[in-house]
């Protein structure tokens, strides 16, 4: 994973290129339904990547992503609503349009950032249980707070978000993955990194990490800042690939499912949150199908899917990867094929 | 003055419905030191069961007292019944997984509950039949109901009745000592599986008289009516000091008695300064739980542990 000067420029142009390219020939080549669960696949890997810096790899336990998914979904919008395409202004065209959609998705991160800042002071003195119930209650705080804001629609929802074509020639597709894969590579740099040792050992030990000499404080307020950062650019992108935000979009509910990404993943893998928010967002999907056997139209999807998160936890308790990655997993099988060989 | 205690008294009734809830949470946690996010969903069945109970011995037509004592009773039977199966299948096998483990299959179980109810009976609300006659009272100037009343007193003689089974028998001392310290209470010859399947089989049946109660208070009932009260009475919970009995009661009648001074504030304090204080009812429960535990962490009654290295 070790990518330095001109060999990095040139594999980010590389990527840059391959995403400009299928953003062009997807949404002709796919079925719109199928494009659109791609589009959330993108947005869940990035919801899943990030929370897994705060739960999976510094073992804080949040169930309050949603909360900073809305924020940055609404500050996002709301930028681009005010300053973009309001309801009269024509969208800025060229370059310009890119720049204001970037501002808009990062003032979104950044103030999702601002808000995993305030969430993550309490967690300075809670732990485990507590600290999961604190920050789903700041989570539903911040629902009610955006419900009752006139200026984005309160309880209505916030429609005429603009859309992501009105801004630049790249569309969902580019965005949205641009951000997932970020998310990604920041979360394996960081993990890497002194930094992301020092969360790994605040989770294994919290007091042996202080005698050691991290500023466990510190650490943890980060894992929020940086985790509350992505998952208010994926807000951004929801909102602005449905055109339309709504407080119900961002009950405790979608922290669940959030969580669930990050558990059955496995704690802490990078690989295996990547790998579990695509399972969670094609299953309910593929599900789809077993309505037609069954009778009156009763639609059995979710009970489905809820029997086979249980039956999932049941079998695989640390999750689809536990807390190996995917490349760890193939190195495995390949030294022991190497040695009966 | 009388609509202060008019307030009062509604704050307590759904306070006392919340505290029944809370029950049960906070016993579990007790025991596992595992958040029961499927409890919310148990007093929803609760509340079906007494429905289609009701409905079975024909008291929606001809009301009777008996009859609605056997609503209740046989609700908590079948919800009792449900909790120990929950345990048994989908929580003992993950006993010695990482605690976050059972946290999402209850949470699996939880999401089952709530579309499996929509399916079984059906998205669409439906109304809790009045299974004894209703009267209004009239207690020294604040109107109110016999079946007001009969919430309060049901819910506090269950709340008694779990007191004394905690503090007064040999099982009580038996989970005291589970939720203690798991290992050296096995190793003390105590059934600790027994004892937590027991404490599955009160919590559910404590939340579902509470979903029957409910159901008399408020009639209303659909599939997804538990996960507010659940998550509320969970803050309730962790508000009086998670693994407290009395705690749980305390916090959840604060918290009853918060939410209905809350809307009864409204248009006063809309009148005063321009702000529709109701809207912001759930925000101001969780507002008064984040202070409370970064005020103090261990709940109003919770006993503070201090960390051992």
């Amino acid at each position: 994973m070790r990518i330095r000067g001109g060999k990095g420029l040139l594999a980010t142009a590389a990527v840059l290129a391959a995403l400009a390219g299928l953003d062009r020939l997807l949404p002709a080549a796919l079925d719109p339904y199928v494009f659109q669960i791609l589009i959330y696949i993108g947005i869940n890997i990035t919801l899943a990547a990030s929370l897994n810096l705060i739960n999976g790899v510094t073992g804080q336990f949040s169930l309050g992503h949603a909360g900073f998914m809305a924020v940055g979904g609404y500050v996002s919008a709301y930028v681009t609503y005010t300053w973009g395409a309001g309801p009269a202004g024509e969208p800025p065209q060229g370059l310009a349009g890119e720049l204001v959609l970037l501002g808009a998705l990062l003032a979104g991160g950044l103030a999702a950032a601002g808000a995993g800042y305030l969430v993550g002071m309490p967690s300075l003195r809670l732990k485990g249980d507590y600290l999961a119930i604190v920050t789903l209650g700041f989570g539903e705080i911040i629902r009610v707070l955006i419900l009752n804001i006139e200026a984005v629609g309160g309880a209505r929802g916030f429609s005429g978000v603009p859309s992501l074509a009105g801004f630049s020639p790249l569309r969902s597709f580019f965005w949205v993955f641009l951000v997932a894969i970020a998310t990604v590579f920041v979360s394996i740099r960081l993990v890497g990194s002194a930094h992301g040792r020092a969360m790994l050992a605040v989770r294994e030990d919290e007091i042996a990490a202080e005698a050691m000499g991290i500023d466990t404080t510190r650490t943890k307020v980060m894992a929020f800042i940086v985790g509350a950062f992505f998952a208010g650019i994926a807000g951004g992108l929801l909102g602005h690939f449905l055109q339309y935000l709504n407080p119900s979009m961002f009950t405790f509910i979608k922290s669940f499912e959030a969580v669930i990404m990050v558990v059955l993943g496995g704690m802490g893998s990078v690989s295996g949150s990547v790998l579990a928010a695509v399972v969670m967002t094609v299953l309910p999907e593929a599900l789809r199908g077993v309505k037609n056997y069954m009778p009156y139209g009763i639609d059995p999807r979710m009970v489905l899917f809820s029997l086979m998160l249980i039956v999932l936890m049941l079998t695989r308790p640390t999750g689809l990867l536990g807390s190996r990655e995917i490349w760890d997993v193939f190195r495995a099988r390949r030294r022991a094929r190497g040695e009966g060989a | 003055m009388n609509t202060f205690f008019q307030h009062v008294l509604n704050g307590i009734t759904t306070g006392s419905i919340y505290a029944l809830i809370a029950l049960g949470y906070t016993m579990v946690y007790g025991v596992l030191k595992l958040i029961n996010f499927a409890h919310g969903d148990v007093f929803m069945l609760g509340a079906f069961m007494g429905y289609y109970v009701a409905h079975a011995l024909g008291l929606a037509r001809s009301p009777s007292v008996p009859g609605a004592v056997l609503v209740m009773v046989s609700s908590m039977a079948i919800c009792g019944l449900f909790g120990f199966l929950n345990e048994r299948a989908a929580y003992r096998p993950l006993r010695r997984a990482p605690r976050i483990t059972s946290l999402i299959t209850a949470i699996g179980v939880s999401f089952f509950l709530e579309y499996g109810g929509q399916m079984a009976f059906g998205p669409d609300p439906k109304f809790f039949p009045q299974v004894f006659p209703k009267h209004n009272i009239q207690v020294g100037g604040v109107s109110t109901t016999n079946y007001q009343l009969i919430v309060v007193v049901v819910a506090v003689a269950l709340m008694g009745g779990l007191q004394w089974i905690v503090y007064r028998t040999r099982f009580g001392k038996a989970m005291r000592a589970v939720s203690h310290n798991f290992e050296m209470a096995s190793l003390m010859g105590i059934p600790t599986d027994r004892v937590i399947s027991t404490t599955f089989v009160l919590g559910s049946a404590l939340a579902a008289a509470a979903g029957c109660l409910y159901g008399l208070a408020y009639p209303k009932i659909d599939p997804l009516m538990g996960i507010f009260p659940g998550l509320k009475a969970f803050v309730a919970a962790v508000l009086g000091g998670i693994g407290n009995v009395p705690g749980a009661v305390l916090g959840g009648m604060v918290i009853g008695v918060v939410e209905e001074f809350t809307v009864a504030a409204d248009p006063w304090v809309w009148q005063s300064i321009g702000l529709h204080i109701g809207r912001y009812k759930d925000a101001i429960v969780f507002g008064i739980l984040v202070a409370i535990l970064v005020l103090r962490p261990s709940g109003l009654l919770g006993r503070y542990e201090p960390e051992k290295v």
